[in-house]
């Protein structure tokens, strides 16, 4: 049977090099976001590709009404379904602290709109009994830092989100992927200038399929993150709470 | 979003840098209609450099809009790479008509150049496939065909000087399979290396020459002649590797000069036939990415020319200087290129004719340069001229002399961007839009 990929946020940078590798395998893509031209323009890049099919559907992380097509677009397919979640948004941290109620939409972008959608896709998920689910995190999740903590607390919460739903889903033979990537080269990060151990939306898609194939749990991409976030965890918060990193 | 900060940056040969501001609109609605744009700065020179202002990088502009698979007629943002293309569409049979040497040259690059490739004796050059571009000029944005008249001509191999080049329709060329099948022979000496290159039929053709050989071996080297095809196995030995670690050794005479004798005895005296993946074949050097980089930091300088077939006694001359100077790199090319599809070139400004073109990479070194200013002098004399995507040296009035067509060029120019926003280093450098 061939592979039904949801791509959640599919107008993301990641997300259109994750949708590439997986038109070439020939699976079928449903593009969900918010540009519809950049979707259909997304649509026939993956269809030249190769994939069986391609549809853009229309979601806002924001608007729950939008989910439920998703999910029926990906059973109308007849494949597999899976699901990646590319979909966040990060809003600097300034602007936050002069515009508190920026606060919801950046947890709901990253963090309880996804987790909403995942929640009505689980029993679909979990009557398949197969499959996978990725979701994009961010080592900004790993602890709250001056500089990002809205956008952090977010990815905390959907990490651990998928935490839950993985030992939900693992039980009927669904596979969850946590994914945190440090810096990618993408639109989220363009101009704000260099960025330590910076990678591209290539280099995470494929070890993202790399994780997959090894049915990973939690992946790191530049994995050097995994070193480095392990010891910043460790810092005592009374040391912590005195740094800007 | 754009980068706002300036930063320095070069191009391929690292011999010219600029310093500006890169873009890169992720979008079409984010391009500035006013700034240069560029793909993936494999011109060796400055013609993807704009100091002191923004240069557009539109390689996040890489989708496919259309693919008919039945008529071969593919549609392509213009910053899509040639390599990628070859890649998803050769198991589907298809592949672009002209591939140069590099896969990292975007579609929009391969216009503003009208790059030509191995097999340019059969099917002409790049922009010959090219059936239909989208530019944004300005507020306005059109579609412009082979029958547009001179904004077309301005444009295929224009440096991108009519307008940001943002969509292309390729005619591909049908591919019977995903390998090559490669005969290499040795050319024992310049007659014989012409003679192996003007008897050559085969789709794809090429000849390396040993810029190092001299007296009775002047000109030897290896004629490499590929033919698509399907179901074979690569042969597993590849000796395609050892002339790009070269560099690693440093490219000092009597290495080079050594790696080239082996280099040149790999291919045993009755030839051989190989199997290479497609991309191996086209792009040998792509492998090692940044190869560029091991010239270090004064970085290099390719000379490239092209002279009539009656001139093959010049290009004879020009080895001559070459291999007595001892400073060229093993990287030395020889082809013979055809007249253009329908006995055309494509552009104004496009640097196929034909004839023998010849292509040698020299260190950035004060001797290289007065070298190439003499090979440049002789392959002028020759009615020959300089290929505009290696060229970093030359002078306005030369490069005026060698396209005889520039005023039709700067005129069509003139009137497509009338404030000259689109100029580039090297559009200012050889003063080339007036
Ligand atoms: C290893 C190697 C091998 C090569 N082999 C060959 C060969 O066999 N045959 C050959 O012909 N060339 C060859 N080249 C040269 C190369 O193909 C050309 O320089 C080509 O133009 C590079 O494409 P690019 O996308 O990097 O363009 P750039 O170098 O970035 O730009 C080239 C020109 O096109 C313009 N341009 C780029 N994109 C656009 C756009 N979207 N709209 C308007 N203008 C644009 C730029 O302003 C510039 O003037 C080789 C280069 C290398 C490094
Ligand atoms: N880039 C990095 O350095 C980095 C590091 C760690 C984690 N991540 C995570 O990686 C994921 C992909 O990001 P990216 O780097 O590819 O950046 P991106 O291109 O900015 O992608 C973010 C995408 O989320 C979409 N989006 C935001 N709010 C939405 C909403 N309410 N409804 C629907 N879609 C919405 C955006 O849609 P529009 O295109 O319509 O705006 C955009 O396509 C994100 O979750 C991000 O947090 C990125």
């Amino acid at each position: 049977m061939t592979d039904t990929w949801i791509i959640l946020g599919a107008s993301s940078t990641i997300a259109k090099a994750f949708t590439r590798s997986v038109a070439e395998t020939g699976a079928h893509v449903i593009l969900a976001g918010r540009r519809m031209d950049d979707l259909e323009a997304s649509a026939a890049d993956a269809s030249a590709r190769s994939a069986t099919g391609a549809t853009p559907v229309a979601f806002d992380a924001r608007d729950p009404a939008t989910f439920q097509p998703i999910i029926d677009a990906a059973i109308a397919t007849g494949g597999t379904i899976n699901c990646a979640v590319f979909v966040g948004s990060m809003p600097s941290q300034d602007d936050i602290n002069a515009d508190p109620a920026l606060v919801d939409g950046t947890i709901a972008d990253s963090f309880t709109g996804p987790a909403r959608f995942l929640q009505m896709l689980a029993p679909v998920l979990s009557e398949q009994g197969s499959g996978s689910v990725v979701g994009v995190g961010s080592v900004a999740g790993d602890r709250g830092r001056v500089g990002n903590y809205v956008y952090g607390a977010a990815k905390a919460g959907f990490a651990t989100y998928l935490s839950g739903l993985r030992n939900q889903l693992g039980r009927n033979g669904v596979h969850v992927l946590t994914v945190k990537p440090g810096p990618v080269d993408t639109v989220m990060t363009q101009g704000l200038g260099d960025q330590p151990f910076m990678t591209t939306a290539d280099a995470v898609v494929a070890d993202i399929h790399k994780a997959l194939r090894k049915k990973r749990n939690t992946l790191y991409t530049k994995w050097i993150w995994w070193p480095v976030m392990t010891v910043i965890k460790l810092i005592p918060e009374p040391i912590f709470k005195k740094m800007s990193i | 979003m754009t980068d706002r900060n300036s930063t320095e940056y070069a191009g391929w040969g690292r011999a010219l840098r600029a310093n500006g501001v890169l873009a890169r609109p992720n979008t079409q609605s984010e391009i500035n209609a006013n700034a240069p744009a560029i793909g993936n700065r494999r011109s060796y020179g400055d013609a993807a450099l704009i100091t002191g202002g923004t240069a557009q990088d539109l390689t996040q502009l890489d989708r496919i809009i259309a693919f008919d698979r039945t008529t071969g007629l593919l549609t392509v943002e213009a910053g899509i790479s040639l390599g990628e293309l070859a890649r998803v569409l050769a198991p589907q049979g298809w592949l672009p008509a002209v591939l140069p040497g590099t896969g990292f040259a975007t579609v929009g690059g391969a216009i503003g150049m009208d790059v030509h490739g191995k097999n340019h004796h059969h099917v002409g050059s790049f922009c010959q496939h090219v059936t239909s571009i989208t530019l944004i000029q300005g507020e306005k944005t059109k579609t412009i065909t082979p029958k547009s008249g001179s904004i077309w001509k301005a444009t295929c191999g224009g440096l991108g000087q009519t307008g940001i080049i943002v969509q292309a329709t390729l005619q591909l060329s049908q591919a019977r399979g995903d390998m090559m099948l490669v005969s290499e022979q040795r050319a024992t000496d310049w007659d014989h290396h012409i003679a192996l290159l003007d008897g050559s039929d085969a789709p794809y053709t090429v000849g390396w020459i040993d810029a190092m050989a001299t007296g009775t071996s002047l000109g030897r080297g290896i004629v490499e002649e590929g033919e698509i095809c399907r179901g074979l196995k690569p042969t597993a030995r590849g000796s395609k590797k050892i002339p790009f670690d070269a560099p690693h050794l440093a490219l000092s005479s009597p290495i080079v000069r050594a790696f080239n004798a082996l280099y040149y005895r790999r291919v045993p005296k009755s030839g051989r036939t190989v199997v290479r993946p497609i991309n191996d074949f086209f792009f040998p050097l792509d492998k090692i990415h940044d190869w560029n980089k091991l010239y270090g930091r004064r970085g290099f300088h390719q000379f490239q020319c092209v002279v009539p077939l009656n001139q093959s006694s010049v290009l004879r001359e020009m080895m001559e200087k070459v291999a007595s100077s001892g400073l060229a790199s093993p990287l030395a090319v020889l082809k013979r290129m055809g007249a253009g599809l329908n006995g055309e070139s494509a552009g104004y400004m496009s640097f196929p004719m034909e004839g023998y073109t010849l292509a040698i990479d020299f260190p950035n070194r004060p001797a290289a340069r007065d070298l190439i200013a003499k090979l440049e002098s002789l392959a002028l004399k020759a009615n020959g001229r300089i290929y505009l995507a290696k060229d970093a040296l030359s002078t306005g009035t030369a490069i005026k002399s060698m396209y005889t067509d520039h005023p039709k060029w700067a005129a069509a120019t003139a009137k497509a961007d009338p404030h000259k926003h689109l100029q580039t280093d090297m559009t200012r450098r050889l003063d080339l839009r007036t």
